[in-house]
């Protein structure tokens, strides 16, 4: 199939005019970048905190004052009631008064120098938030506390339980590439690459089936255009723009959320135009499919679903039953959130995302090919 | 053509326009335009492209507000009582605007929905549109397939589905075949006796003889505004000929050519289907002369005879032709 | 090679509707020789948008061949479309381009050079109307206006052969005949080849051969004249003040073929002039109906369409009932 270089040259100068002139649609697409960046990065920061909370210090003495305050600084608790026992502790929680209860017993402190400090931390577990941050909070903190309050590596061990059930905690969880367990780290490299496969997705399906609404197409099916050119033409002008709005996300990433990018923007960004380009290209296969923007878009929107749910965005697939793994396989998302974060937080090479990598290569071999099969130049 | 001042008799019109003028930016497309259309009149509101008779439609229709002056239809002012407006009229628009992935009938009982018909009274309008418009057997047919003629009897169809008591149709009969466009008359003029008003637009001059009154705009400016055998005696500028010769095309470019010399004052000289209208002052007294010249050069005049005005010669007589390099 | 600009031999189109097959196309044949003007017209939905598109390539054919210059429609459509002009019936420019980056994008994608692109597209808009409007958005241009455009574009490459699916939809009477100007011209300069679908009878008249299309079938091929004098009788026409009694008399009487509305106008078939002529008058003012201008007129190609299709459905449904018998 042959190119023509002053027929592509019209054809990318036509999509860019129209993209340009469409005031709305720049606005839209940049400024719904920004928007489901804030609030999603907001709003899915899973972290509860300042959660009420109920303490029954039965040690009253510096050192149990201290770790409460050491709790309290952590932002994730705030403390609402002193009490006087468990028991009144458990009917605060049971009654929804707050939603952990720290039980510090007699001679805490006694038992910090020992080495061999106990509390109990009541959490509310009918809020699977609260348990989990919770949790993790109260680990970290009792770490930390428990390094400060010694030199030589004072080991403070905890006992954490539910309302249920009471847990000792003998290790401790050490999370690393976000020692702060900041949610925003994991989320923002996640939240770009859905943004771009929901924009790119969208807009290729859009971009083919305008031109059949307006009835344009069959005006220029009768040119001499040749597929290649009209789906080149199609593709490159919302590459640029998604590549722009990826650079305005990666730029707002850094110096507004203060996520670090550790790994080689070079590379990320080739692997990004890879991964924009299996999106684009199902896209296209969308677009061959329907017949209205009305159905394009909502194609669209179940890919964004599919790209909330079952990438691993926001939910680990390990967890997954099989088959919603399988449809999460169909989104191209999957693989590139892995070489997102991993490039993004880990900053690790090419050598460790390479296979996702290379599934993308052949992702969008096949759409291109499934594209450039279904799109017939004809009418029919 | 003077603005009449609004009063309660005014308010009884279907349609009044009062000094209506549109601009889009510095481009004015209806210009201080005013005329009214009586009950029950078929009103031809005709022009060349680009005149502004859409754009004035729109406006009576409420879809577009006036830079200034005013429209009413049925007593409501288009521009702020649009929603009563439209419950009452019908509009076929220029642009098809059914909904291609709905069939046929599917888009009538859309636009019945849409006006609120009880489902007994929507049966009963479908079979009749269907019928009217001849789609029987074609009814469960995805609008976006029917031919361009049948798309155009459809989007009637959906128009008067509500029996409005005022219709608004933009070049109705465009693509629609010489049959089908006496049956769109017909039908206009059942509707009319019933007391429909209609106004309707058209660049089918043998069409618009058939209106009862028909306005001329041109460049925004209404230009003329009379019954057509009004206009044929006031806006005709020369006499008619009607010449039938064995090679029109040859024909016609001796006549061009006598005409550039100045050999023959025509005002206008036409290929009018296979025969030749050459407009002039006194047809009598040219007449042998033309028929000399055409003979010399080897046509065969078959015919040649003053005729009366036809409504095409009136327009083209009374809207200058934009400017063409042919 | 063949030597036919364009030929089509037993072309058939089915398309799939709701698990049951239309046949919009069916065996249809038929041949234009280079500088030819053919016309294709017939009733609404008969297929003349389909033929157009199967053999430019737009559609994929169900049987028979098809091929433009030579090149085959399904196998060498790049071919074709380098070298032909077409605009759609149901055309629709990109909208929000401008009017000169519309002439742009189809130079652009017609490979047409920098050097013509300064010479035409002026050349094409002045032709258009549109020179004063170039920076206008297409969507925002008049329908007709639209219309011209593309038609503007589709010369812009200066195609062998033009493929014009109803181009004159919309657009008013002066501009239509610039249109056919334009046509002439560029027949007589460049050996332009010209394919057209037509609604409109006078159009079908310029044209040097005229296909008449029926539910998928060429059935008449000829040129305007042949066609014409296929039609018996002769024709008298006048205009009578009470239309539908005058219609009614002329149906009942002896001598008369056929009876056609033309605007305000009764065109009569007779089969003798000067009988049937004094009848007529007799007739008439015996029920006291005033007439103006009877007289004898030439059959013009839009009484001959009416009077084929007729006919055709007569037979047609002659064909059915013996059927039925049987
Ligand atoms: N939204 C708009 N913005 C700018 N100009 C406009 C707009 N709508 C219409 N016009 C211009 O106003 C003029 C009148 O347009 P209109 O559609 O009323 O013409 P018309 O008489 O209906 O012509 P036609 O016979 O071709 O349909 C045209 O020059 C058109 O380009
Ligand atoms: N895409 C399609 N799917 C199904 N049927 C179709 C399709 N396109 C055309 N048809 C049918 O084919 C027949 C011929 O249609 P076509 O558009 O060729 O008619 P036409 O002669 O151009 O009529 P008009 O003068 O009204 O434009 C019609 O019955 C039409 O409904
Ligand atoms: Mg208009
Ligand atoms: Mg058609």
């Amino acid at each position: 199939m042959q190119l023509n270089f002053q027929r592509l040259a019209a054809l990318i100068r036509k999509e860019s005019i129209q993209i340009l002139r469409d005031r709305r649609f720049i606005l839209l697409f940049l400024g719904l970048t920004i928007v489901q960046l804030f609030v999603y990065s907001y709003s899915a920061s899973r972290s509860v905190y300042h959660m009420p909370m109920a303490v029954v210090d039965q040690s009253r003495d510096a050192t149990s004052a201290a770790f409460v305050q050491a709790l309290v600084n952590s932002q994730y608790f705030d403390v609402t009631m002193y009490l006087d026992d468990e028991s009144q502790a458990k009917d605060a929680i049971d009654k929804g008064e707050v939603k952990a209860a720290l039980i510090i017993p007699p001679h805490f402190a006694a038992e910090v120098d020992q080495r061999s400090a106990n509390f109990l931390m009541l959490l509310d577990g009918s809020d699977q938030f609260a348990v989990r941050s919770g949790y993790s909070a109260v680990g970290l903190v009792a770490q930390n506390f428990g390094l400060q309050m010694s030199a030589e590596n004072l080991a403070l061990s905890g006992a954490v339980s539910s309302t249920n059930h009471t847990l000792p905690i003998n290790t401790f969880a050490q999370v690393l590439y976000n020692p702060d367990m900041n949610d925003k780290w994991f989320v923002i490299p996640g939240i770009i690459g859905m943004i771009l496969q929901t924009l790119a997705v969208e807009q290729a399906a859009i971009f083919l089936v305008r031109d059949r609404e307006w009835g344009t197409m069959e005006q220029i099916l009768a040119t001499p255009v040749r597929q290649l050119e009209l789906i080149l033409s199609k593709l490159i002008p919302l590459s640029v723009l998604c590549l722009l709005t990826l650079g305005m996300s990666v730029a707002l990433g850094i110096y507004w959320f203060g996520v670090p990018f550790r790994g080689n923007l070079f590379l990320y960004f080739w692997l990004a135009l890879l991964f924009l380009a299996s999106c684009l290209g199902l896209g296209l296969v969308i677009s061959t499919r329907v017949a209205t923007q009305f159905e394009a878009e909502a194609s669209a929107m179940i890919f964004m679903l599919f790209g909330l749910l079952l990438t691993g965005l926001f939910y680990p697939r390990t967890g997954m039953p099989l088959v919603p793994q399988l449809i999460g396989d169909i989104a191209p998302l999957t693989y590139f959130l892995r070489i997102s974060r991993g490039i993004y937080m880990k900053g690790v090479g090419l050598s460790f995302v390479w296979s996702d990598a290379l599934i993308l290569v052949l992702y969008t071999l096949i759409v291109v090919f499934i594209s450039s099969k279904r799109f017939k130049m004809r009418l029919d | 053509m003077s603005a009449e001042p609004f009063t309660a008799r005014n308010h009884e019109l279907p349609i009044l326009i009062q000094n209506l003028t549109k601009r889009f930016g510095d481009f004015t497309a209806v210009d201080n335009v005013s005329f009214n259309v009586q009950s029950g009149e078929v009103f031809g509101w005709l022009g060349p492209n680009g005149a502004g008779k859409t754009t004035t439609i729109r406006m009576l229709l409420g879809l577009i507000k006036p830079t200034s002056g005013n429209a009413f239809v049925l007593g409501f002012d288009s521009a702020t009582q649009t929603k009563l407006v439209h419950a009452n009229v019908g509009y076929m628009s220029q642009q098809f605007t059914l909904y291609s992935d709905l069939t046929a009938m599917q888009n009538i009982r859309f636009y019945g929905g849409v006006h609120g018909l009880s489902s007994d009274e929507l049966r009963q309008r479908i079979a009749e549109i269907i019928r009217t418009a001849g789609l029987e057997g074609r009814e469960n047919t995805l609008t976006g397939s029917l031919s361009g003629g049948w798309k155009q009897r459809l989007a009637l169809g959906c128009a008067i589905v509500h029996h409005p008591k005022v219709v608004f149709l933009d070049e109705p009969t465009a693509g629609v075949d010489p049959i089908s466009r006496r049956q769109f008359w017909e039908l206009i003029y059942q509707m009319a006796k019933e007391g429909v008003t209609v106004l309707v637009t058209t660049h089918y001059m043998d069409e618009a003889e058939l209106c009862q009154r028909v306005g001329f705009i041109t460049g925004g400016k209404l230009v003329a505004l009379d019954s057509v055998s009004q206009l044929k005696q006031t806006q005709m500028r020369g006499q008619v000929l009607e010449i039938g010769a064995s090679d029109p095309e040859k024909a016609m470019r001796i006549l061009k050519a006598a005409q550039l010399n100045g050999r023959i004052p025509f005002d206008e000289v036409a290929l009018y289907g296979a025969q030749i209208h050459a407009v002039m002052p006194d047809a009598q007294k040219y007449k042998e002369a033309i028929q000399r010249l055409l003979m010399g050069e080897d046509v065969q005049v078959s015919s040649i005879e003053r005729v009366a005005p036809t409504l095409e010669d009136v327009f083209i007589s009374s809207v200058k032709a934009p400017a063409a390099i042919v | 090679m063949n030597q036919f600009a364009i030929s089509a031999a037993n072309l058939v189109k089915e398309f799939k509707v709701n698990k049951h097959v239309v046949t919009a196309v069916n065996g249809l044949s038929l041949q234009v020789a280079p500088g030819e003007t053919f016309g294709l017209i017939g009733p609404d939905g008969a297929g003349k948008t389909t033929t157009t598109r199967v053999i430019l390539g737009l559609l994929s054919r169900t049987s028979g061949e098809s091929s433009v210059l030579g090149f085959d429609s399904m196998n060498d459509m790049y071919q074709i479309r380098e070298r032909v002009g077409y605009i759609a019936q149901q055309f629709s420019l990109p909208p929000n381009l401008t009017v000169m980056e519309n002439m742009l994008f189809f130079a652009g994608v017609h490979s047409v050079d920098a050097e013509e692109q300064k010479k035409r597209i002026p050349e094409l808009l002045a032709f258009a109307g549109l020179s004063e409007f170039s920076n206008r958005l297409a969507g925002k241009l008049s329908g007709g206006m639209k219309k011209k455009l593309a038609l503007a574009c589709s010369l812009i490459h200066e195609p062998q052969v033009v493929m014009l699916d109803e181009p004159t939809l919309g657009v008013d009477p002066v501009s239509r005949r610039e249109f056919w100007n334009l046509l002439g011209n560029l027949r007589a300069e460049k050996g332009l080849t010209i394919f057209i679908c037509t609604p409109y009878m006078d159009e079908a008249e310029r044209c040097t051969r005229v296909g008449l299309i029926y539910e998928g079938k060429l059935i008449v091929d000829d040129s305007p004249a042949n066609i014409k004098r296929v039609i018996p009788g002769h024709l008298l026409e006048f205009t009578p003040s009470d239309f539908s009694s005058a219609l009614k008399l002329c149906n009942e009487m002896n001598g008369v073929l056929e009876v056609q509305t033309y605007g305000e106008k009764l065109h009569v078939f007779v089969d003798d002039v000067l009988k049937c002529k004094t009848q007529i008058e007799d007739a008439l003012a015996s029920q006291g109906i005033a007439y103006d201008h009877l007289r004898e007129i030439e059959v013009r190609m839009e009484e001959a369409f009416i009077s084929l299709i007729r006919r055709q459905k007569e037979s047609v449904e002659q064909n059915e009932m013996i059927g039925e018998v049987r």
